[in-house]
C-alpha cells in the first residue's frame, strides 16, 4: 500500500510552496484584483522558467516529461496562494489536449512554445447561461471555419491559443483556433472573483485544425474535464487548507469576553468541521491522483468524487473562514474574501457541484459492486 | 502510488493466509458475521478459537516477545486484521484485554502477576474488562467518584460503573477510583485490578434503545459494595491513576475503528432495486444527491485508512487524518439507516415477523449509542481543535479546587 506522493513530488511541492510564499503569497491575487490586469505576468514568467508549464510535456518537446502526480502537488499550491495565472487553462486543458490528440504537426509546432513560455492556451465550453451539452452546442464547423460564441473562457486576454468543442457534421470535433486571427474578437467579461479574468470569444470564419478524430469532440472534452477535475480538486484543497489556517490564526489572536475565540467551542467545532472536510476531499484527491496517473477506468468516478468532495470544503472553509473573522471578514482588506470568491470561480468553472453530482451517481450506477475498505 | 503490499508485507499476508484456511471457514459474503444462538455458546466458540490462535501464535501479535507476542507491526496487525476479517469467525471479546488491560499490567504489574495473568488472558482462557465511567463522569471521566479507603493492606470500593463492555462474563477488570477527594480532580485517582468475582460486586445489563441487553459484548452497571482489593493489585502509585488511565486510553485508540452496519454500498443496491411498480428510487433526484454525498464521505474515509497505512507501511508515523473516521461514519451510518426506513414508506416502520429488525433499522437504532461510545461527536471535535489544530483548551471550571468542592448543581 502507497497512497502517498514520492519523497520527489513532496519536495517538488515544497518547493512549489516556498516559491509562492517568496513571490509574495496572496498580494499578487489582490494586486490582480485591485488593478484590474488579466492575470499576473511577471510571477507566471517565473513559473515557466521553472519549467512547470512543461512538467507533462514529453522530452522530445523539450519538455520535463513527468507525470500528473507532479501536476496535482503543484496544484495543491497553486491553490494555496490563490496564484493569478493561466496555469489551469494553458497546462491542465490546453497542453493535455495536445498531448492527447494533437497531431505531429500541431504538438512540435506549439508544445515547445508553451515550455517556453511563447504560447499560452485556454479552452472553450460554455455558450451561454444554461449548462453546455453535446446537443445544445450551437458554435459549429464548417469547412475547417468556426462561427459562434463562447463564454466564460478563461485567461483569453493572454492567450494566444484556443482549443473549443464545436458542432460539426460528424458530431462534435474538438478543434484549435489562434486567438491572434483577425476573425477571433475577445471581450472582457465581469465576474465574482476579479482575481481571475474571463471573457467572450466570438469566431467569424475563423480557420481552425481538428484534434483528433471529428465526432469525438465530446468525448475527448468530457476526458479532459475528468483530468482537470482531479488537479481543480488539489487547488481546492490547498485553497480549503489556507482558509482554515487562516481562520485558525485568527481564532487564537482575537480575544472576546477576556478569552481568545479559538477557546470557545462554538469556534473550535467549526474549525474542527473545516478539517474534517479537508480531511475527506484531501483523501478523495488521492483517490483522483491514483486514478488520473496509473490511467485508470475508475477516472471518471474518481475524478467527479474528488471534485464534489473538494467543492464542498472549500466552499465550507471559506464562508466559515469569513464568519471567524466577524465583521473584519467582511472588510475588503481582510483576506477572507480571497478565499470566498475562489472557492466559488473553481465550484462553477468545469460546471456546478450538482453538475458533478450527477456524474458521481451516473458512474455508480454502472458498477456492480465497490470495495469497501 | 499504488495499493499493493510490499514484498515482505506479501509474504505475511500469504502466511496469515494460509494458516486461516487451514483453520477457518471463508465467509459466504463480506457482510455475514459469526452468530451463535445463546451468549453461553458464542463464548465457548470465541474461547476456542483464542485458544487455537494462542498455539499458532496469532492471538497477540503486538505484545512483546517475552509475553509471547511477535511484536509485529502496526502494519502486520493491519495486515492480519483484514485477512481475519475474511473468515467466518468470533470476535469482540478479547480486544479489550488485549489490546488495553494486558500492555498496562506489563507496564505497572509484579513479575509474579504478569506470570500469572497475561498467559490466560492472551490464550482466552480469562476475560478482561475496562471499569473507567460512572454514571456522573461520561466524558469527564475524570470526575468519577467510586471510592477507595485504605483498610491494612486493602483497600474497600464502594460505588458505581457504567458501560463497562463485557462485565457479565468477565473474570477481571481494570479499574480506575478516588481514594482522596480533597485534593484536585486528576489527582486524587488510583488503579487497580479487581477480581470480577469478589464478593460485593454486582453486574446489571444495560437495556439499550435497541431493546437489547446483555447480548453479545453488550454494556452493563458494576456496582460495588465494600469489595476489598489487595494494594497489591493496585497499578502504578497512590495517585497516578489518570496517569495509568491514559496510557490504557492510548492503547485503546489504537484499537478504534470506523462504524460498522449499513453503509453506501447497501444504500445503492437499495436505490437500485425495482418496486412493485418498475421503478427505483435511484431515479429520484433526492436520493441521487444523497448517495453522492455518502460516496464522497465513505470513498473519503477509505482512503484516508489507506493513507494512514501507506504511512505504517513506510514505517512513518501517521498524520492526524485517522481522527475523523468515527466521527463521520457514525452519523453517515445514522443517516443510511433513516434512509433505508424512509424507502419502506409507511411499512418502514414494521419489524419482519422472521428476518426480525433489517439492517437498516438496526443502523438507525444502533447510531446514536456510537455517535456516543469512545467519545461523543462533541468531545471529538474538541480533540480535532485542540490536539490536531492545537486550539487553547476550553477554560475549566473545576481547575484548581478540591474535587469535593466542584459544583455539580445548578
Amino acid at each position: 500500500m502507497n497512497l502517498d506522493f514520492s519523497d520527489d513530488q513532496k519536495f517538488l511541492q515544497d518547493e512549489a510552496k516556498k516559491f509562492f510564499d517568496k513571490e509574495g503569497g496572496l498580494t499578487n491575487a489582490r494586486a490582480v484584483m485591485d488593478n484590474a490586469l488579466d492575470s499576473d505576468n511577471e510571477l507566471w514568467q517565473k513559473i515557466v522558467e521553472l519549467g512547470w508549464t512543461g512538467i507533462r510535456i514529453p522530452e522530445e518537446y523539450e519538455g520535463l516529461g513527468l507525470g500528473h502526480l507532479e501536476l496535482c502537488v503543484i496544484a495543491e499550491e497553486l491553490g494555496r496562494s490563490l496564484a493569478p495565472v493561466p496555469f489551469s487553462s494553458s497546462v491542465y486543458f490546453f497542453t493535455e489536449a495536445l498531448i492527447k490528440f494533437g497531431n505531429e504537426e500541431i504538438k512540435s509546432d506549439l508544445l515547445p512554445k508553451l515550455v517556453s513560455g511563447e504560447v499560452v492556451g485556454t479552452y472553450g465550453i460554455a455558450e451561454d447561461t444554461h449548462q453546455a451539452t453535446e446537443s445544445n452546442l450551437s458554435v459549429a464547423v464548417t469547412s475547417e471555419k468556426i462561427n459562434g460564441v463562447k463564454i466564460a473562457v478563461p485567461d483569453a486576454g493572454v492567450a494566444s491559443q484556443m482549443i473549443l468543442v464545436v458542432k460539426s457534421k460528424s458530431g462534435t470535433d474538438l478543434r484549435l483556433v489562434d486567438l491572434n486571427d483577425v476573425s477571433v474578437t475577445i471581450t472582457p467579461q465581469k465576474n465574482l472573483d476579479t482575481s481571475r479574468a474571463f471573457f467572450k470569444v466570438e469566431f467569424k470564419d475563423t480557420p481552425s485544425k481538428l484534434l483528433g478524430e471529428s465526432g469525438k469532440g465530446w468525448t475527448y472534452i468530457q476526458h479532459l474535464l475528468d483530468q482537470a477535475a482531479v488537479l481543480f480538486a488539489f487547488e481546492q484543497v490547498g485553497g480549503s487548507q489556507a482558509a482554515l489556517d487562516m481562520a485558525k490564526a485568527y481564532s487564537m489572536e482575537r480575544f472576546a469576553f477576556g478569552r481568545q475565540i479559538g477557546s470557545y467551542q462554538a469556534i473550535k467545532h467549526k474549525l474542527a468541521d473545516m478539517y474534517i472536510a479537508v480531511t475527506l476531499a484531501k483523501s478523495n484527491c488521492y483517490y483522483g491522483a491514483w486514478a488520473l496517473s496509473s490511467e485508470s477506468a475508475e477516472l471518471p468516478l474518481a475524478a467527479a468524487t474528488a471534485r464534489v468532495s473538494a467543492t464542498k470544503a472549500f466552499q465550507l472553509c471559506s464562508k466559515e473562514n469569513i464568519q471567524t473573522h466577524g465583521g473584519n471578514g467582511f472588510t475588503w482588506e481582510y483576506d477572507c474574501h480571497l478565499f470566498y470568491k475562489r472557492s466559488k470561480i473553481l465550484s462553477v468553472l468545469l460546471g456546478s457541484e450538482a453538475t458533478w453530482k450527477e456524474k458521481l451517481v451516473t458512474n455508480l450506477e454502472k458498477t456492480n459492486t465497490l470495495a469497501k475498505g | 502510488m499504488d495499493f499493493n503490499d510490499t514484498p515482505e508485507q506479501a509474504k505475511f499476508r500469504a502466511k496469515c493466509r494460509e494458516w486461516l484456511e487451514v483453520n477457518a471457514e471463508l465467509k459466504e459474503n463480506k457482510n455475514s458475521g459469526h452468530t451463535d444462538s445463546t451468549l453461553e455458546d458464542h463464548l465457548k466458540v470465541a474461547k476456542a478459537w483464542q485458544q487455537k490462535k494462542y498455539e499458532a501464535g496469532w492471538a497477540m501479535l503486538h505484545w512483546p516477545k517475552e509475553y509471547g507476542g511477535i511484536e509485529a507491526s502496526p502494519i502486520e496487525r493491519i495486515i492480519w486484521g483484514q485477512e481475519e476479517a475474511k473468515f467466518n469467525v468470533p470476535g469482540g471479546i478479547f480486544e479489550i484485554g488485549l489490546g488495553m488491560c494486558g500492555p498496562v499490567m506489563m507496564q505497572y504489574a509484579t513479575e509474579e502477576q504478569k506470570d500469572r495473568y497475561l498467559a490466560p488472558m492472551a490464550e482466552g482462557k480469562e476475560i478482561w474488562c475496562q471499569l473507567f465511567s460512572e454514571p456522573a463522569a461520561g466524558s469527564d471521566v475524570a470526575g468519577l467518584r467510586s471510592k477507595a479507603e485504605r483498610d491494612g493492606d486493602d483497600w474497600i470500593i464502594n460505588g458505581q460503573k457504567v458501560w463497562t463492555s463485557g462485565a457479565h462474563y468477565s473474570d477481571f477488570g481494570i479499574l480506575v477510583v478516588r481514594h482522596d477527594p480533597n485534593v484536585a480532580k486528576h489527582k486524587g485517582l488510583t488503579f487497580f485490578f479487581v477480581d470480577m468475582k469478589s464478593p460485593g460486586i454486582t453486574v446489571k445489563p444495560i437495556k439499550q434503545i435497541t431493546g437489547q441487553a446483555g447480548t453479545g459484548a453488550g454494556f452493563n452497571e458494576v456496582y460495588f459494595d465494600n469489595v476489598r482489593i489487595p494494594d497489591s493489585q493496585r497499578l502504578g502509585e497512590i495517585g497516578d491513576g489518570w496517569k495509568v488511565a491514559i496510557t490504557t486510553l492510548m492503547n485503546e485508540r489504537l484499537a478504534v475503528g470506523d462504524a460498522r452496519g449499513s453503509d453506501i454500498e447497501e444504500a445503492l443496491i437499495l436505490s437500485k432495486t425495482k418496486d412493485d411498480a418498475g421503478e427505483a428510487m435511484i431515479k429520484n433526484d433526492s436520493v441521487r444527491e444523497k448517495l453522492a454525498d455518502w460516496f464522497c464521505e465513505a470513498n473519503g474515509l477509505k482512503y484516508t485508512k489507506f493513507r494512514t497505512i501507506s504511512a505504517l507501511s513506510k514505517g512513518e508515523a501517521p498524520g492526524p487524518e485517522a481522527s475523523i473516521t468515527k466521527i463521520v461514519s457514525a452519523n453517515k451510518l445514522q443517516e443510511i439507516g433513516n434512509f433505508g426506513i424512509d424507502s419502506g414508506d409507511m411499512a418502514g416502520m414494521l419489524i419482519d415477523e422472521n428476518d426480525g429488525v433489517s439492517s437498516f433499522q438496526g443502523a438507525w437504532l444502533g447510531a446514536p449509542g456510537l455517535r456516543i461510545a469512545g467519545g461523543t461527536d462533541e468531545i471529538l471535535r474538541n480533540v480535532i481543535a485542540e490536539r490536531v489544530l492545537g486550539l487553547p483548551q476550553d477554560p475549566r471550571a473545576d481547575k484548581g479546587i478540591a474535587f469535593k468542592d466542584i459544583p455539580t448543581k445548578a
